[in-house]
């Protein structure tokens, strides 16, 4: 029963949504060690509490987006595009509306 | 029990009889009844049996709650069991039966188990039966299945249809900005303040009519119309016979509208019940309080109910429930009903446990202080009480009174049930002996007998100052509490050394000595009491057992009922139907159902269709006389021999298009794909992350920054979404966008010895398609003889010479009517997925049924495929050495030694003097070749062919059809040069 304020489609059903994984992985380049590999994909925190998290828009503008989610109370403390341009983008244009 | 319909009174419509049947017998009631009022009117006493001892049942309660009267109502697929006969409107032609009995409930041979009780305690069944020698694992458990079923059958609930389901259910969402629960005093003022402010409001009430507790007072009547009339005019959106059954995340709730459940013949169009999805800015709970039993001997006994129940018998349906009655209480709420009962004409005495302050004794009423009910008299029905006085810590027999109808009021429990839901713990009141409900951080807010408010003005006040919460204001709480004289708490009757049968939790024969035997074996967790005795675990979740089974406990324990805490509850509030949560999605649309461009066209043209996952394709085209055996081996063999046409349209289809889009596709794809050049399609495979195979398609360049990529039909989705994660997230500097063109191209495979001929007859006249211009692996933009221009890829999946030629969806029609008669030309043939899997299981090219989310791209023989010279995702971690370890299961092609025998997919791959356990590998597809004359198959197994090469292998499918014993091969078992698709 949550609902996420999509930055571009605004505030929907989660079932609109495909969860993705642990939105703070900073996935190491192609030709990184397979050490390196391993733990960008195997370790993850089991976080009660705040984290970040990857969601896809899947049955509505189809944008990647990262959340901030408290995983005790389902809380979404914020939401920003994936793409890094994008967010950026449009942290501008909200700045410019203000 | 000599209950009677009373001559006036109550709220029922006595110039509108209703009929309706009793386990087959004809009986009347009026609108406005309950079942259950209309059973009491008519003398009914025992209306159903217990769950375990089959014990004599009849009506507790007046509502949820109850425990006593659930029964079977309705007919054939529309048999609903376990339904609460308080809850059931009466309406014309309504049949109910009594449940769990046999051959009926006034006489059940069942109830024989009554006489082994002792033996039936907690945990019986499993101590006993799953304990019987022999111990070793695995004998017990086997005996236990064969007990299971013998005591499934004595034990249990009603029995449920087994026809499919006949109404229609639906889902529907709204918002709100106050959702109020509940429609009692409490409620309606809660209603009333916050509609009246302006607020957007829904007020939900689970019974047919508004008012709660103002429906049983006659002297309220005025009030409650003029609240309703309030509310209704203030615009508040009321919904009748909806439970709020759960409260969820972000102000959601689950309801529950009954829409036809009380209508004799509901119109067709109708859904029988509507799953309500509501969000609320703000939740006010107005779910008043349930009255709590006491525990003594036979206390359940037919004839033993709430004080409650009888005023809202009286009051309400206008019936009398005893002559002869006997009210227990031990607190001052029973007094009302004690004198309401003595003026409509019953003989009451009342029972007050509490020494000390009382209330003044009504007019016409005998009343006992001190003094509580040990044990009920009568076995089919109560024939009088036993009372004890208390001595010390305990009781002592003080006399026994004869009566028809022994009510019992132990005090008051507050429906905290659905802040639970949310995580707000309720926490215990010494004073008023009940648990309140916890705090929250959510906007939820309770008023009225919800919050422990017992007096109606209070109830008034408390929803108005609930509603002023919701809104936002500070407001003072209204303080919990009412009865002028303190309740005094008690749980359990008995005399020290009684083992007799007293219940705590009548819907699943939970006793008191249940409760202390959990207490005796270690289980002191409540979590691990109500696991073990199953209290609170029936279709009443507790309502009526709960605090008193928590009250032994605690007892047990020496322990306060704070230090041993409450269970959280759960949603349902009240069990909900399967079909509600359902709604529309079933039968045909359970799933989504997706169908290619050509499906009318395949239909008209005999395909018969099979389900791949939500596509709906062409199975097979059936001939005169031919099955799908024969079908298939015809269409596998036309197509080596001439020519055959299969629909490809399902396989995914993503345009990637940009700058960068070589640099993409060759970060994803194991092969290079930088050197594409313009006009040439490639085959790729790409990896997960992890190095594991997740898809393979051909990809096909039409321009600089043009590309085609095709993809699995099983995939086609998880693709996109994978790339869409890889452009936004990994590489966002990447200038490519991919589009997904699954839907726009309806694409066929024309393949077979004459495919080259039977397009150029379809071709516009100056179109090529001769070897040299479109070489194996060559692309094209193409126009057909009758204008349509599509794409031509020179692929073959089948190992024949072969094209993939697609077309605009919308002209899908118009291409098959040129290249369906040309193919008929020279005895071609459509052919569907199952000669699909015979051409490519010859070829040993893999799908779906291979690249299982298990293998790597080595163990699929196509490690070569793999880039030494750049890095791709998966390139690191298919380097792990599990994954490179050499006798992985490894793809092969698998013959039956013997050519005439045959075996199945999902057989397991064995060294013969090993046919056990998880084998060698496993066979993944099998099919009759008629290119080899006998059934091939492929599969996976330790080594590869090349472990096996002397060496024979069982295919073992012990629960089917047995062993076969089988050749392994290599998986490229016809044409392996590829001779033919060069050609």
């Amino acid at each position: 029963m949550i609902r996420i304020p999509c930055p571009f489609c605004g505030m929907r059903d989660h079932s609109e949504f495909t969860y993705g994984g642990d939105g703070s992985i900073e996935y190491p380049p192609l030709d990184a060690s397979k050490e390196e590999w391993h733990d960008a994909v195997f370790l993850r925190d089991n976080i009660c509490g705040v984290q970040f998290e990857t969601w896809q828009h899947t049955h509505g503008c189809r944008m990647w987006l990262v959340v901030e989610r408290d995983t005790m109370t389902h809380e979404i403390l914020s939401v920003r595009p994936a793409h890094p341009g994008l967010a950026s983008a449009l942290a501008n244009e909200q700045e410019a509306d203000q | 029990m000599t209950a009677r319909r009373l001559d006036k009174g109550g709220r029922i419509d006595r110039s509108t009889p209703v009929n309706f049947t009793w386990d087959g017998k004809a009986l009347t009631g009026y609108a406005g009844d309950t079942l259950a009022s209309a059973l009491l009117a008519n003398g009914e006493r025992v209306l159903g049996r217990s769950f375990k001892y089959h014990r004599p049942r009849g009506i507790m309660s007046a509502g949820v709650e109850e425990s006593g009267a659930i029964v079977t109502v309705g007919e054939g697929a529309r048999r609903e069991p376990n339904v609460k006969a308080t809850m059931q409107e009466l309406y014309d032609g309504l049949s109910a039966e009594g449940q769990n009995a046999w051959p009926n409930v006034r006489f059940d041979l069942g109830a024989v188990n009554g006489l082994f009780g002792r033996f039936f305690a907690a945990g019986f069944y499993y101590k006993t039966f799953m304990g019987l020698p022999p111990f070793e694992w695995g004998h017990g458990t086997r005996l236990w299945m064969l007990y299971e079923k013998l005591i499934r059958k004595a034990a249990g609930m009603g029995t449920a249809s087994r026809e499919p389901d006949p109404d229609c259910y639906d889902h529907a969402h709204a918002f709100c900005d106050v959702l109020v629960v509940g429609s009692g005093p409490a409620g309606l003022s809660a209603a009333l303040t916050a509609a009246e402010a302006g607020r957007d409001v829904i007020l939900v009430e689970q019974d047919f009519e508004l008012g709660g507790d103002l429906l049983t007072d006659p002297a309220a009547e005025q009030q409650r119309l003029d609240l309703v009339r309030a509310v209704e005019a203030a615009g508040a959106r009321i919904m009748t016979r909806t439970t709020a059954f759960g409260l969820y995340d972000n102000g959601a709730a689950g309801l529950l509208e009954r829409v036809t459940d009380h209508i004799a013949s509901p119109d067709e169009g109708i859904p029988r019940q509507r799953f309500w999805t509501v969000r609320a800015g703000a939740t006010v709970l107005a779910s008043g309080a349930l009255e709590r039993p006491v525990t003594f001997e036979n206390n359940d006994r037919p004839g033993v109910m709430t004080a409650e129940a009888a005023r809202v018998y009286l009051n309400r349906f206008g019936v009398l429930p005893g002559q002869r009655i006997a009210i227990a209480t031990n607190n001052d709420g029973a007094y009302g009903i004690a004198g309401e009962l003595a003026s409509a004409g019953a003989e009451v005495l009342l029972a007050d446990m509490r020494n000390g302050d009382v209330p003044e004794t009504p007019s016409g009423v005998t009343q006992k202080s001190g003094v509580a009910p040990l044990r009920a008299i009568g076995r089919s029905g109560v024939e009088g009480v036993e009372f004890a006085s208390r001595s010390g810590d305990s009781w002592k027999p003080a006399g026994k009174e004869p009566c028809d109808l022994l009510l019992v009021s132990g005090g008051w429990s507050p429906v905290v049930n659905l802040s639970s839901h949310r995580g707000a713990k309720p926490f215990w009141n010494e004073s008023l002996a009940c648990f309140l409900p916890g705090e929250t951080s959510e906007p939820i807010f309770h008023a009225g007998s919800a919050a422990g408010v017992w007096r109606r003005e209070d109830c008034l006040a408390s929803g108005a100052a609930a509603a002023r919460k919701a809104m936002g204001e500070e407001v003072e709480e209204v303080a919990p509490g009412g009865w002028k004289n303190a309740i005094q708490p008690v749980y359990e009757v008995r005399l020290p050394d009684s083992h007799a049968k007293a219940f705590v939790d009548y819907q699943h024969d939970v006793t008191g000595d249940d409760v202390r035997l959990a207490h005796q074996e270690g289980f002191v967790s409540v979590e691990h009491l109500k696991r073990y005795t199953t209290l609170g675990m029936a279709t009443d979740q507790g309502k009526m057992g709960n605090v008193i089974g928590l009250a032994l406990m605690a007892d047990a324990l020496g322990k306060d009922i704070p230090d041993v805490g409450t269970t959280r509850f759960r949603p349902p509030y009240t069990p909900v139907a399967i079909g509600a949560l359902a709604g529309r999605s079933v039968a045909g649309h359970f799933k989504a159902l997706r169908r290619t461009p050509l499906h009318d066209w395949n239909l008209r043209h005999g395909a018969t269709m099979t389900d791949a996952g939500v596509w709906h394709r062409p199975w097979y085209y059936a001939r005169e006389g031919e099955g799908i055996e024969e079908a298939y081996i015809r269409e596998a063999a036309t197509v080596r021999k001439t020519v055959g046409i299969c629909d490809v349209s399902s396989l995914g289809k993503i345009a990637v298009q940009g700058p960068d889009a070589s640099e993409f596709l060759n970060r994803v794809y194991t092969n290079a794909f930088a050197k594409l050049p313009v006009g040439k399609a490639r085959y790729g495979i790409m990896l997960r992350d992890d190095g594991i195979v997740m898809d393979d398609g051909t990809t096909w360049r039409l321009g600089e920054e043009d590309y085609l990529t095709t993809t699995t039909t099983a995939h086609a989705g998880k693709v996109m979404v994978w790339f869409e994660e890889l452009l936004q997230s990994r590489w966002p500097d990447l200038k490519v966008h991919v589009t997904s063109v699954s839907d726009h191209w309806a694409g066929v495979s024309i393949a077979g010895p004459k495919a080259r001929e039977v397009i150029a007859a379809c071709l516009a006249a100056d179109e090529d398609i001769s070897n040299d211009v479109l070489p194996f692996m060559g692309v094209a933009r193409i126009t057909l003889k009758n204008g349509i221009e599509g794409l031509i890829a020179r692929i073959s999946f089948s190992g024949e010479l072969a094209y993939e030629l697609y077309v605009p969806a919308g002209q899908a029609d118009a291409m098959m009517n040129l290249l369906w008669p040309a193919a008929e030309a020279v005895d071609g043939c459509l052919y569907g997925l199952e000669a699909l899997g015979t051409l490519r299981i010859e070829k040993g090219h893999v799908t779906g049924a291979e690249l299982d989310g298990r293998v790597t791209i080595d163990d699929v023989g196509l490690g070569k495929m793999a880039s030494a010279k750049k890095s791709f995702v998966g390139s690191a971690l298919r380097q792990r050495s599990e994954l490179l370890r050499e006798n992985r299961p490894q793809l092969v092609g698998i013959f039956p030694v013997d050519r005439s025998q045959r075996f199945k997919g999902g057989s397991l791959l064995c060294d013969p003097d090993a046919v056990t356990g998880f084998g060698e590998g496993w066979i993944t597809a099998v099919t009759h070749s008629p290119a080899l004359g006998h059934w091939i198959g492929i599969g996976y197994i330790s080594g590869g062919a090349a472990a096996w090469k002397d060496k024979t292998a069982v295919a073992a499918d012990p629960v089917r059809s047995g062993n076969v014993d089988v050749e392994i091969v290599s998986p490229h078992m016809f044409d392996p040069e590829g001779v033919r698709m060069h050609g």
